[in-house]
């Protein structure tokens, strides 16, 4: 857009003035962007024309045509618009899942944490250890509001969890246990000892090989007959480890790269200095190859966040099969537009923040690099 | 990075070092430990797994491929009833995925191109549009565009009876689309083969226009012989044997219709959620692999004169491509891999299949191990082929 603006001469001087902004007057910003050229014009009369059409449309059955609670269902099939009344009727089972309906504030409370608790991780002045407190503690009492049993809660099982708190535990704890195992993996795979190496290897790309479902298919079918006799881990659990051994696989890759970015001055001065192994590895390597792939690695986890909701096909109750469920009500079939329109918005906005938390991140990882 | 340890205390420790001071040795230790753990680890699970299978008296093997399925298949690409084996029911399932994958990288990778141009559209309106795109799509997960896609079609479109009909014999409605296939006759056979040969020949073509180029300078119209060759060729058999035109027409029938060719409701939603999806993916790569070539390489093309068109042909998209092919590649792989959410919506493919099969004969070992089998063939295939696309256009260096 500075197609005339003069070219600065000296860029390095301190002196220069910045080069003049066009500022283009609406009517020239338009003849510039949208009618360009006649293929353009066409474009842009094209679109503005199917736009036309569909917002008001959208418009309709968003807002002015839709119905708002209190409505019943038979109201609902009367008008064209969507049927908001369904999300209120609704709202709880999709959230919380089968959840005892009178304690359903514990599971509230427990999102809330968790959402405060990536939040505050979010804050680069918090990454130390006391973050790790932090993470310690509320994991704590996510533990103690869903489960219950202590302090004067009733206990529920964990079969009756559901809906964005199963959601989003699956994919944090994941995320956390998943951690340190792909580092080791990423280790091994870069280990200079054989047997290492190849394990890793193996391990890595046969997991990466092969589906998320036949991981989930294996952990439900097949684990309870790995496992001896009499040791059962209930479903949830089973579902959780094919998600642990899915996101290791997947992170070690990432973190293999934070790995290979790290000059091999690095490692040779570690050596010079007469560290250890371990050592070099814990004190110098990983501190800088972990900070490079933290953005990567928040893409990975709203990766595992969207893959949270293949847990359903084998039977967990997360936030996709609560709005699911919520449909198998008969007097409420057929409202499968508000029930995923409702679902999307909250998977969305997760996914939306940490895609740009994790592009801001870059850039200032980037400028702190170039210093 | 400041360490304190001092670096004179193994240096010190050296002379009476024992045994384990040898890095060798200490190497060799550990990798015979961690191989021992994970032998006794596969010995442990694989023995709990004889005693529980004997337990639940589940008889192991492959014998169960050839006992008779007794479950239909909605849709094969090979023939098939409930009176076949399991193993052509597997079949089945395979060739069906690899429909469903070889359509959805095609269609996907078209999709994603288009969307990753229009972002660096100069028309305003269309590059945010394509921005929006790119944004919503990506943070959806795929299961819920598939059940939505899914919901879409069997629940919004008309029953059969009150089918839409875009175009004469073309029926749209809650059982997929149904459309006119030409009726049997030797000639399309005919016609198929020649189309064969027309390909293979535009190869032939292409890789001698190239090697004349190379050689004398002069240039081809391969474009122009390879399209007269490809229409031409399976046009000329069609008139040889005598131009058949009888068609075969869907006919409401019942409930539903007869004959013709059908997209079912569910090949269609995992195509299109498939597609969406993944080009939301490809259209960033295509993007972000025009923007990494250098802008002077588009100026200094237009300077010797090249038109705009052949700029982009020649000089572009050659070097984007370089970048492309790797990161498209894993997306390809993703296709496939997520192909296998055909489960959830009933689309029978291989996952689908030999999911039916497990319930069906408790066989769950053998069933996961042959899923994981077909997907590892598949990416390894893909990538094979894709590493030696890679080579292929690679930068030669001298």
């Amino acid at each position: 857009m500075t197609t005339s603006a003069p070219s600065p001469i000296a860029p390095d001087s301190a002196t220069v003035s910045r080069p003049l902004v066009n500022r283009l007057g609406p009517l020239a910003w338009m003849r510039r962007n949208l009618f360009s050229t006649w293929y353009n014009a066409l474009l842009t009369v094209l679109i503005v024309w199917v736009l036309a059409q569909a917002i008001p449309a959208l418009f309709h059955w968003l807002i002015s045509n839709s119905l708002l609670a209190p409505a019943t269902s038979q109201e609902c099939r009367l008008v064209d618009g969507a049927c908001w009344a369904f999300i209120q009727e609704k709202y709880r089972l999709i959230l919380f899942g089968t959840f005892p309906y009178n304690q359903q504030w514990r599971p509230l409370f427990a999102v809330v944490l968790v959402i405060a608790m990536l939040l505050a991780s979010c804050d680069r002045r918090m990454w130390n250890r006391r973050l790790g407190v932090i993470w310690g503690v509320g994991m704590t009492m996510v533990a103690i509001l869903m489960w219950g049993g202590v302090l004067g809660l009733d206990y529920v099982e964990n079969s009756l969890w559901g809906g964005l708190p199963l959601t989003l535990l699956l994919a944090v704890v994941g995320l956390a246990v998943a951690f340190p195992l792909s580092i080791l993996l990423a280790l091994g795979r870069r280990s200079r000892l054989p047997i290492i190496k190849s394990l890793s290897v193996t391990y890595i790309e046969l997991i990466r090989g092969v589906p998320l479902i036949s991981l989930l298919f294996m952990a439900s079918v097949m684990l309870p007959l790995f496992l001896p006799v009499g040791m059962n881990p209930d479903k949830l659990l089973r579902a959780q480890i094919a998600f642990i051994m899915f996101a290791a696989a997947y992170l070690a890759e990432v973190i293999r790269g934070g790995l290979q970015a790290i000059p091999r001055g690095q490692y040779e001065a570690a050596d010079a200095l007469g560290l250890t192994y371990w050592q070099k590895t814990v004190k110098i390597i990983l501190p800088q190859a972990l900070t490079i792939v933290i953005p990567p690695i928040v893409n990975t986890f709203i990766a595992f966040f969207k893959d949270t909701s293949l847990v359903m096909i084998i039977g967990i109750f997360d936030l996709m099969n609560a709005s699911k469920a919520a449909l198998n009500d008969a007097e409420w079939r057929g409202f499968y537009r508000e029930s995923y329109l409702f679902i999307a918005v909250i998977y969305f906005v997760f996914c939306f923040f940490m895609s740009k938390y994790s592009q801001s991140l870059e850039r200032d990882l980037k400028r702190g690099h170039q210093h | 990075m400041a360490t304190d340890s001092p670096p004179a205390r193994s240096a010190s420790s050296l002379p009476k070092a024992s045994l384990l001071g040898d890095p060798r040795l200490r190497g060799f230790l550990f990798q015979a430990l961690v191989l021992g753990a994970v032998v006794g680890l596969i010995w442990f699970l694989a023995s709990n797994t004889i005693e529980n299978l004997e337990r639940r008296s589940i008889a192991t093997g492959f014998h169960f491929i050839e006992l008779t399925s007794s479950f239909a298949i909605g849709e094969s690409l090979i023939n098939y009833s409930a009176a076949d084996s399991y193993g052509r029911a597997i079949v089945v399932g395979l060739l069906n995925t690899l429909k469903v994958a070889l359509a959805g990288i095609v269609l996907a990778t078209i999709l994603g191109t288009l969307i990753g141009v229009a972002r660096l559209s100069s028309n305003w309106l269309l590059a945010k549009l394509a921005a929006i795109y790119v944004e919503v799509i990506r943070n959806i997960p795929l299961l819920l565009q598939l059940f939505l896609w899914y919901s879409v079609i069997t629940e919004s479109l008309p029953q059969p009876r009150q089918a839409m009909q875009p175009l004469p014999n073309v029926y749209l409605s809650n059982r997929g689309l149904m459309i006119p296939v030409p009726a049997d006759h030797p000639g399309w056979t005919a016609v198929a083969i020649a189309m064969l040969i027309a390909i293979v020949g535009a190869f032939v073509v292409g890789a001698w226009a190239k090697r004349r180029q190379a050689a004398t300078g002069q240039q081809f119209p391969v474009l122009w012989a390879n399209l007269g060759l490809l229409i031409g060729l399976p046009f000329l058999v069609w008139l040889v044997f005598g131009a058949p035109t009888e068609l075969n027409k869907p006919v409401l029938g019942g409930f539903n219709f007869r004959g013709g060719a059908a997209l079912t409701p569910e090949l269609a939603a995992l195509l299109m959620g498939l597609v969406i999806y993944t080009a939301s993916y490809i259209a960033e790569i295509v993007r972000s692999g025009i923007l990494a070539v250098n802008k002077g390489q588009t100026e200094a093309g237009l300077a010797i004169g090249l038109h705009p068109g052949k700029v982009l042909r020649l000089i572009i998209l050659p070097q984007a491509l370089r970048i492309i092919v790797p990161p498209m590649t894993s997306q390809y792989l993703n296709l496939t891999k997520n192909s296998s959410l055909a489960v959830a919506i009933g689309y029978p493919d291989v996952v689908s299949v030999l999911n039916t099969t497990i319930n069906q004969t408790g066989q769950a070992i053998e069933g996961v191990a042959m899923i994981m089998a077909v997907f590892l063939t598949i990416s390894l295939s893909i990538s094979a082929f894709m590493n030696w696309y890679n080579k292929h256009i690679a930068l030669v260096e001298r």
